[in-house]
């Protein structure tokens, strides 16, 4: 594996140490090494089944619920192992938001879609959870949309608006990093272009981890990219190293089509 | 003419863009040598009708920089290449850019060739001016099948070769000055063959170029402006 000494100065976030993961014998993870920065975007590419997604999962434990999953090594966030057993994954997850590639609004209205979480925490006062939903759907650029008309049925909303609703769903509660798992993948072109704007955005407070299958998406909203095959971690650095001058051949193979 | 380190890739179609804009800079490679080897034949045997053709020539090699530059800006509009890809369309995009340049050097030589038609060869001006115009045709084929070849060790040895020429090229400066200095009367053909110096001189630094734009697709290195020994030594 190539990993250039590309992080520098930036402060790391979230942290695997040697990390693998095995679905019963099979394994899906190799000793995955690999310091995500505070506040920058970082895209996992690779060819399907190459891992992508259960690295992310991990990382804000999505594959506890699934049977026979053992790990090995650390996934560290600030520094503490978040599979220790004293973790509590609600907090957890509070702390790392996800989206997924089908927008999952809850069938509520748009505002307590975002509202949602923040009642679970016990904010029930009806200002304070109004300025926090319009601050929300502010930071996913969709207020314009939908201040209008709060009330609106969240079905009612387009696929790309539903996604932004998710993505105000997921920072209404103040996370620390989003994960996003191919966030655009069912979008138009348009509607993807806004997710994209948006993930540029959002970096400015959030850590933002994304898996993506278009490359040039990763190209374009990431800052640094990493490239995963088979459950390993082949190369890792910045985005517009990766995209002119890849360390690896392997890497260099995938994003110029000559994979397979 | 297939890179050996690269397969193919799985949208055959850009492989066909990618190689045909390939054999086009080998094509305007090939104009351009031609060019500048009937200049200089022109120069050497006071054939002032092939200058004139060279000249009349030149036309064809701006057509083709603009052709392979408006299919370089398609293949990254509707292939979007990166990496090995993206290099070698950004070489491209500069290597016909000093083709091109050479082709106007050529035009240049043989518009003097024109004018010295009439001259006098029997001084050794020209005998020193024949031995750097061989060096650079020596040069300029070099670097184009380094191009061809993608052959990064033969584009370091080229690019350095081009301190040879610049020798060459002082020495006759020297020369011309040292002449101008003895007899008024020998300014204008001095002149004259400096000017022809100068534009063989410029056509090693393109071939220098087109050595350094193989570099940089290959490993992805822009060794431009660095110490070149440097570069050498880091390939090494």
């Amino acid at each position: 594996m190539s990993v250039s000494n590309t992080l520098g100065d930036e402060k790391v976030c979230l942290e695997c140490k040697d990390f693998s993961l095995f679905y019963g014998d099979k394994q899906a993870l190799f000793d995955i090494s690999l310091q995500i920065p505070t506040k920058r975007v970082t895209a996992f590419i690779g060819p399907s089944g190459c891992g992508k997604s259960t690295l992310l999962r991990c990382m804000n434990r999505m594959n506890d619920l699934i049977d026979n999953v053992r790990l090995n090594g650390e996934m560290l966030l600030n520094g503490e192992d978040i599979n220790h057993k004293k973790v509590n994954v609600t907090d957890l997850r509070r702390q790392v938001g996800m989206v997924f590639q089908k927008p999952n609004p809850f069938p509520k209205s748009i505002f307590e879609n975002v509202a949602y979480g923040l009642r679970l925490q016990g904010l029930n006062n009806k200002s304070e959870l109004h300025d926090r939903v319009e601050a929300s759907l502010k930071s996913a650029a969709l207020w314009e949309e939908v201040g209008g008309r709060l009330q609106d049925n969240a079905f009612a909303l387009s696929g790309g608006q539903q996604q932004r609703l998710v993505i105000a769903r997921a920072i209404a509660i103040q996370p620390e990093v989003l994960l996003l798992d191919e966030p655009a993948s069912a979008l138009d072109p348009i509607s993807t272009l806004k997710i994209e704007e948006l993930i540029f955005d959002l970096k400015s407070q959030y850590t933002v981890v994304i898996v993506t299958h278009n490359m040039q998406q990763a190209a374009r909203v990431s800052d640094y990219t990493a490239f995963l095959y088979l459950g390993e971690l082949i190369e890792f650095g910045a985005t517009d190293k990766i995209f002119t001058h890849p360390q690896e051949k392997q890497t260099e193979d995938y994003i110029t089509g000559r994979y397979g | 003419m297939a890179n050996d380190k690269t397969g193919q890739h799985i949208l055959r179609q850009f492989d066909d863009d990618l190689e045909s804009i390939r054999s086009k800079v080998m094509s305007m490679g090939g104009l351009v040598e031609k060019q500048l080897e009937n200049s200089l034949i022109a120069l050497v045997n006071c054939d002032s009708q092939l200058a004139e053709q060279v000249a009349m020539n030149d036309y064809q090699i701006n057509a083709m920089e603009i052709a392979i530059d408006e299919e370089c800006t398609q293949i990254i509009a509707l292939r979007q290449p990166t990496a090995n890809d993206l290099r070698l369309v950004m070489s491209i995009f500069k290597t016909i850019s000093d083709l091109e340049r050479i082709g106007d050097e050529a035009e240049k030589i043989g518009k003097n060739a024109i004018d010295l038609a009439t001259e006098d060869r029997s001084q050794s001006y020209f005998a020193d001016l024949k031995h750097l115009g061989d060096m650079v045709k020596v040069i300029l084929r070099s670097s184009l099948d380094a191009f061809a070849r993608m052959d990064v060790a033969s584009a370091y040895e080229t690019a350095a070769s081009d301190k040879n020429i610049n020798q060459q090229y002082e020495l006759i400066m020297l020369n011309m000055i040292n002449s101008m200095n003895e007899s008024r009367a020998s300014v204008e053909l001095c002149l004259r063959i400096m000017w022809i110096s100068r534009a063989l001189e410029r056509v090693g630094d393109h071939a220098k170029n087109i050595c350094e734009y193989v570099i940089f697709t290959v490993e992805g290195k822009d060794i431009r402006h660095a110490s070149f020994q440097q570069a050498i030594n880091d390939f090494k």
